[in-house]
């Protein structure tokens, strides 16, 4: 192949956060008119790989060459000086201002130190209509849809002279014909020689719009091919594959009568048609993609978001839960993915935040029986082997996977007989994690019920008795134990046919 | 096993020092200002007994303030509600329920003599507190204002309202109500000092103790966690407003007592002084932190200051500067020990 020297190359990148090796000599290269497809699992490290080609994190080791020549980025304000623009899923705008500002904000055309506005806006409806957006330059941004900020966005980027543009999962919340107008687009910049990298967990888009795919895992470079010599499965097989060796196989499920049902649970937007079903002494996993529906299925069973449709069945009872109060007493615990923002308050205490969702328990007429309090938070201390100096120890000033242990303990401590843990052990080390799969076995093998979410594919074959797997808000498939591999359930929450 | 030591380390003991350093701050200003004054007056029994019941008022809206700031809010109507409750606390005592209206007088409840009539007259004052407090709470829990803005509009509101139920002060107001703020004694110590005691005692129970006071901390701290903890936030601020209120009627009444009359004009600025109590008690305006023990503190250090700083002759503008460089202060050292 005769392929032209590309305009960006990032060799042996590695990057290391506390406790995580995130990149390990990575190499990413690219093409001027060439769209480059990055895919993996979540955590395969390709958000870091874009923070750091943005200037939003620094590589440890590793070098960035941009059209023959060495550089170094160091900020922000570096990449957009190279021409390297990321659209991020979260987009940089300023809802309050018009378009026309956002386009120009920080570098409005002038005339004797005033905005010139007529300027502004002449210039800004060129770029509009380049890229095909169907507002006007004085629309406010918070007017506009999702479809019509992303060209915004774009369109930014151009005007800022963008010779590498970072599209990261630009097709997440577009419908499929705000798609074809993007794909209409990005062929339209490739043939205006900008080079793209397009960041997407759909196969099905990879196939349509990349000349070349680079695969991650686990922070390793797995592959790097032309898109047409390649098929679905490829692609699925370097993207999993990672070690099981970390995870202790959880016990035989004992699982008994029904503690969990949903049939039809619907929320417009989020979720449809979400059927399933949980027992008692079972580990069930809701697998699937980021953003397939997952969390939001998890906060809806326990009353934090309204449902449109569908039924919640309580151990053989329809239940109406209409707020977490409501699920608690039910005996549901939810613990969510965000500790910090959801699970704790970070400037209480230990045992604060252990008796906070059953204050009632240790309280007599209102006030708290102190040494009740200690005892109780004393026992769960022990029992998780949470390692904290004191039981008024700041939760704040706790490592992750003690932060974690301590939200399980509020909810042991609820007696719960249904939790749920939405992605239990992220940000946790190692031997944190193992100590939290023991836990769910213990819990497992004591008749409660577990429904865990989980991105982390071995996480979830070592773990879970049973596999639900999302894609974009559906039920795409169950599967046992027995059944499953990292490739069916990838291949499901990809939007595959089984393999 | 790791066992845990039941007794409070580490952070608590934090919150320890932060009492301490604001004692040590409170003796050494006493003590400052017992060297600084001509013939030691600042220390007379007199005195002290006088700070006391200068820091009373204080002292009493604060509590209902710091339980508001650690639930992450502000009530920047106190003051108003201090004047109102003031004014219907006079009215209902002078003119029975209902009472006047500009020339009008409409009674509801014949007017009645006796020890009786104090208890009615407090009575009305906190019914009136609550109600502004429950109004807050309306608007901050169902219509989601911000508590700025809500108690903002209260305090306008409350002013208004005062002025329009009576403009001039309301006199003459009966003997046994008179009694609690300017004649009544005990053990030689002004009644007001004992109500501004068993306000502090009451908070700090509640705040320090109580179910209630532990939620406020976790929707302060941390809202949403408190929600997913099942904690009912509305109805923990709702309490709290109401909580607040109460106490800000309360002083109202009481000020009413001491000058011997019901004014519509007064409690100008009280909500600063009570938030300045708070905030140099270590209460952060950002919730979830404070206790009652500081605020008390605060406030006495602020009464401190004020009585010493007129005895020495320090004329009232240069006192606002130096009462506003203790709260920076304060403040800048807080944020400096939080960081650590």
């Amino acid at each position: 192949m005769d392929a032209p020297a590309p305009v960006l190359q990032m060799r042996a990148i590695s990057k290391r956060f506390p406790g995580v090796q995130a990149l390990d000599a990575v190499d990413l290269a690219v093409s001027s008119g060439e769209v480059l497809a990055l895919v993996g699992e979540n955590g395969a490290g390709k958000s870091t790989l874009i923070k750091i080609l943005a200037g939003a994190d620094r590589a440890d080791a590793g070098e960035i060459v941009v059209a023959g020549r060495p550089v170094r980025i160091e900020s922000p304000k570096d990449a957009m000086a190279l021409g390297i623009r990321v659209i991020y899923q979260e987009f940089n705008l300023v809802p309050q201002l018009s378009v026309m500002e956002n386009i120009f904000l920080g570098r409005e055309p002038a005339k004797l130190g005033l905005v010139d506005f007529h300027r502004m806006e002449s210039d800004c409806a060129a770029l509009l209509e380049r890229v095909g957006a169907d507002c006007s330059p004085r629309d406010l941004v918070l007017r506009l849809s999702v479809a019509q900020q992303q060209l915004v966005e774009i369109a930014k980027a151009l005007s800022q002279d963008a010779r590498i543009l970072v599209l990261d999962e630009p097709s997440a919340t577009l419908t499929e014909r705000e798609l074809d107008r993007l794909f209409a687009l990005i062929r339209d910049l490739r043939e205006h020689g900008v080079a793209m990298v397009y960041i997407s967990h759909r196969l099905d888009e990879v196939f349509e719009i990349a000349d070349r795919v680079t695969v991650l895992r686990d922070g390793k470079h797995a592959a790097t091919a032309s898109t047409s010599e390649l098929t679905r499965d490829d692609i699925i097989r370097h993207m999993v594959g990672r070690e099981l060796s970390d995870y202790i196989p959880s016990t035989v499920s004992r699982a008994s009568e029904e503690v969990l049902r949903l049939e039809g649970l619907t929320c417009h937007e989020r979720f449809r048609d979400v059927n399933l079903v949980v027992r008692a002494g079972e580990i069930v996993a809701l697998a699937g993609l980021v953003g397939s529906g997952r969390t939001e299925v998890a906060r809806a069973v326990f009353g934090a978001d309204r449902v449109d449709a569908g039924r919640v069945i309580i151990a053989g009872q329809e239940a109406r839960i209409r707020s977490p109060r409501g699920a608690i007493a039910l005996g549901i615990g939810l613990a969510t993915e965000d500790r910090k923002a959801q699970g704790l308050v970070l400037g209480l205490g230990v045992s604060a935040n252990i008796t906070l969702a059953d204050l009632r328990a240790i309280a007599r007429h209102g006030f708290i029986r102190q040494k009740a309090e200690a005892a109780a938070a004393g026992r769960f201390v022990d029992q998780l082997r949470i390692r904290t100096p004191s039981l008024r120890q700041q939760a704040r000033l706790l490592s992750g996977g003690n932060q974690q242990k301590v939200v399980l303990a509020k909810w042991l401590f609820t007696e719960c007989r249904m939790l749920i843990l939405d992605e239990p052990t992220r940000g946790i080390d190692v031997g944190a994690k193992n100590e939290i799969y023991q836990l769910m076995n213990e819990l497992c093998s004591q008749g409660r019920a577990i429904l865990m979410i989980s991105s982390e594919l071995p996480e979830v074959l070592g773990v879970a008795h049973r596999i639900y797997v999302m894609r974009e808000g559906e039920i795409a498939g169950e599967l046992t134990r027995e059944e499953a591999t990292q490739e069916r359930i990838m291949h499901l929450a990809t939007g595959g046919a089984a393999a | 096993m790791t066992s845990v030591p039941e007794t409070p380390k580490g952070a608590a003991s934090l919150d320890a020092l932060t009492r301490y350093a604001l004692a040590a701050t409170l003796v050494a200003l006493c003590l400052f200002f017992a060297i600084a004054t001509e013939d030691h007056v600042f220390v007379e029994p007199g005195n002290l007994i006088n700070i006391a019941n200068q820091s009373a008022i204080n002292t009493i809206i604060a509590v209902g303030m710091t339980l508001v700031i650690v639930t992450g809010g502000i009530d920047l109507g106190v003051g108003s509600i201090v004047a109102l409750a003031g004014v219907l606390c006079a009215g209902v005592m002078v003119g029975g329920l209902g009472c006047i209206v500009g020339k009008y007088r409409i009674e509801l409840i014949p007017r009645i003599d006796g020890p009786m009539v104090a208890v009615i007259g407090l009575a009305a004052a906190g019914v009136v507190g609550v109600v502004a407090g429950l109004v807050n709470a309306a608007s901050i829990v169902r219509f989601r204002i911000t508590p700025f803005i809500a108690t903002l509009a209260m305090m306008l509101m409350g002013r208004g309202a005062a002025s329009l139920y009576s403009v001039s002060p309301i006199r003459s107001l009966p003997e046994p109500f008179i009694w609690i703020g300017q004649s009544g004694r005990l053990a030689g110590v002004p009644i007001p000092v004992y109500i501004a005691a068993v306000v502090a005692g009451v908070g700090w129970v509640v705040l320090a103790r109580s179910t209630l006071g532990r939620h406020v901390y976790a929707v302060g701290g941390n809202e949403e966690a408190a929600r997913l903890s099942g904690i009912p936030v509305g109805r923990i601020k709702t309490l709290v407003y109401a909580g607040c209120g109460l106490c800000a009627a309360l002083a109202g009444a009481v000020l009413a007592s001491q000058l011997g009359a019901g004014d519509c004009k007064v409690g100008q600025g009280f909500e600063l002084d009570a938030i300045a109590a708070a905030v140099l008690g270590g209460t952060s305006l950002m919730g979830g932190r404070g206790t009652i023990v500081g605020t008390v503190l605060g406030a006495l250090i602020i009464g401190v200051l004020d009585n010493g700083l007129t005895i020495l002759g320090v004329s009232s503008f240069t006192q606002m500067i130096l009462k506003g460089l203790v709260i920076l202060g304060a403040v800048i050292l807080d944020q400096l020990r939080e960081k650590r």
